[in-house]
């Protein structure tokens, strides 16, 4: 099952825990990963420890024109891009009333904005292959909302209205639109937390732990899977039980 | 060579649509009377950027509605 070989993926954000995770176990089931991420040491660490069957694609989200280049750069290097993981998240924490245009636009723009941007650049060669995968990481907190995050809950709840209108357009065709929203996981992003923080979110978790980025990288494997071929423009929620959506 | 223009345009809206040869007249919508639907103008638009080695950009695209209008724009682009 969950079978990947000779499917290609681009996953961006590789170089952060979710990613680098996803690729892994994309590339455990025999795809060819191509890891996208600003810092360009980590991914070829990435791409070292997997061998062959692993591309590194440096890219700057926040840059419009590489993010339009990417798409075709990742095809040139695997052959084609059958799955796309957008997953490259940033933060910029604020309270609403102090947040500044600038916090605001560069959230949206990397969380969001380029992932219009890459889906548009990958559905070429799926809506001709009659195949293709995407899913979009969004957040427990696109749905939930969380204070100090109205940019990046608005960017992640934007990702899901975007996941289910894509999904509409090009499900005649073969491509599939799903997205994974992860509640509190183990990764540099929640590390920043401090402990009250924690085990303030701890409580509020039914299974009383963070996950795993293993737990949202098995989330996404399925849905790329040629198995998940009837599920389109879902959320899967995998968050401990913290929001029962 | 304009014919043969018009008839690599012809295979291409005949084999993508399943439509008959005859159906696919200068005038005919590829929506109103080819049974398109607005993905299937997109991905006759990816056709003819592929056989005919163009860039048909997207606010042109919009303009090609007929089997007539692609030709011309082909003609034109080339």
């Amino acid at each position: 099952m969950f079978d990947l070989t000779g499917k290609s993926a681009l996953i961006t954000g590789a170089s952060g825990g979710i990613g680098g995770e996803v690729a892994r176990v994309l590339h455990g089931a025999g795809a060819t990963v191509g890891l996208s991420g600003t810092r360009t040491e980590p991914l070829e660490a990435l791409a070292a420890e997997l061998g062959e069957r692993a591309h590194v694609l440096p890219c700057n989200l926040s840059d419009a024109e590489a993010v339009n280049a990417l798409p075709k750069q990742a095809a040139e290097a695997m052959g084609s891009v059958d799955i796309l993981v957008n997953n490259a998240g940033i933060t910029r924490d604020n309270l609403f009333m102090r947040m500044s245009e600038e916090e605001w636009a560069s959230v949206l723009d990397v969380n969001l904005t380029s992932g219009f941007r890459l889906c548009k650049g990958v559905l070429r060669g799926m809506m001709k292959a009659r195949w293709g995968r995407i899913v979009n990481i969004s957040s427990i907190v696109g749905a939930t909302g969380n204070p100090g995050q109205g940019n990046y809950a608005a960017a992640k709840a934007g990702l899901v209205g975007m996941t289910k209108s894509l999904a509409y357009e090009v499900a005649t065709r073969g491509v599939t639109v799903n997205a994974v929203a992860p509640g509190f996981i183990e990764t540099a992003m929640t590390e920043k937390l401090n402990d009250d923080q924690k085990a303030g979110i701890l409580g509020q978790i039914p299974m009383g732990r963070m996950g795993s980025p293993s737990e949202i990288a098995a989330a996404v494997l399925y849905l790329a899977s040629a198995e998940a071929g009837y599920v389109t423009g879902t959320t899967l929620h995998v968050n401990g039980g913290m929001a029962m959506l | 060579m304009s014919d043969d223009i018009a008839e690599r345009v012809k295979k291409i809206v005949v084999e993508h649509l399943s439509v008959e040869e005859d159906k696919v007249t200068e005038n005919a919508s590829f929506i109103d009377d080819l049974g398109a639907d607005s993905l299937d103008t997109v991905e006759l638009v990816m056709a003819f950027e592929e056989e005919f080695g163009i860039e048909i950009p997207d606010d042109a695209a919009e303009t090609i509605q007929t089997f007539g209008d692609a030709v011309k724009f082909i003609k034109e682009a080339q």
